[in-house]
């Protein structure tokens, strides 16, 4: 068993710097709480059980603009946390680093899939 | 009884330690922000067929009636709610409100609690408004 610094751990691969992460993670989560008070206004003001209720809410450009931005933050925010549970969890590096991969992976995809349904209304 | 104390703890010991409720709020932080990052996709899912054609809507709601989904979106649901309090708290921290130890577990059980509550609350209400 080599002993790796935490430093040094995933190095060159997927580093980071923890202010950075920590400050990100605050801002991202401070854009969440608006976007969700946000929805919760509008769902509350809205006829849910029509479609064009529904849709009404996100077609408005401002609601698009909104929500696109609300998932960039929601996909760095789960970034960070998702890394976090790895690092805490999975010791043997290069299982931990194509956990990583995979995360990031997932998440750009989600987030490229709620793009294009917020393009197509 | 006092708290028994462990030095190292083995994983099948897990179940007979009495984590605090701050722990347990914590601990509970981080598995909804995991389910939220496994269910995403399924989220997504229902979102964009819920917005693409009045049809799609259709199906959309007839699929979220189903009772294992409905049990599902309930979990995710807490999930989201219990976060959504949980982060908040993460951030009072970050300028020292409720750093006190007395006021720790206080607020563990306070968003335990009020979590589960809201969660009833917007299942209650979304449903109605829409099964």
């Amino acid at each position: 068993m080599v002993y790796m610094r935490e430093s040094e751990i995933g190095s060159g691969v997927i580093a980071h710097k923890g202010l950075t992460d920590w400050l990100l993670q605050r801002i991202t989560a401070s854009i969440l709480i608006v976007y969700t008070i946000v929805i919760v206004y509008e769902i509350s003001t809205t006829e849910l059980a029509s479609f064009e209720g529904w849709v009404g809410i996100f077609s408005q450009v401002w609601m698009k603009v909104l929500t696109v931005l609300a998932s960039i933050a929601l996909i760095y925010h789960a970034w960070v946390g998702i890394r976090e549970i790895w690092i805490d969890y999975v010791q043997p590096v290069k299982i931990r680093i194509s956990l990583q991969i995979f995360s990031i992976g997932w998440l750009v995809g989600c987030g490229v899939w709620i793009v294009f349904i917020i393009w197509k209304i | 009884m006092g708290r028994k104390k462990y030095r190292n703890i083995m994983i099948w010991q897990l179940l007979g330690y009495r984590l605090p409720a701050a722990g347990i709020m914590s601990i509970l932080h981080r598995v909804s922000g995991a389910s939220l990052f496994l269910l995403l996709p399924f989220l997504i899912y229902l979102f964009g067929g819920s917005l693409s054609s009045k049809d799609s809507y259709i199906d959309t709601i007839a699929l979220i009636k189903s009772p294992f989904v409905l049990l599902i979106l309930a979990g995710l649901c807490w999930a989201y709610i219990h976060h959504f309090f949980a982060g908040i708290r993460h951030l009072l921290c970050d300028f020292h409100i409720g750093l006190e130890k007395t006021d720790t577990n206080k607020w563990g059980i306070i968003i335990i609690l009020s979590s589960l509550l809201v969660t009833t609350g917007v299942i209650y209400m979304i449903g109605g408004s829409l099964l």
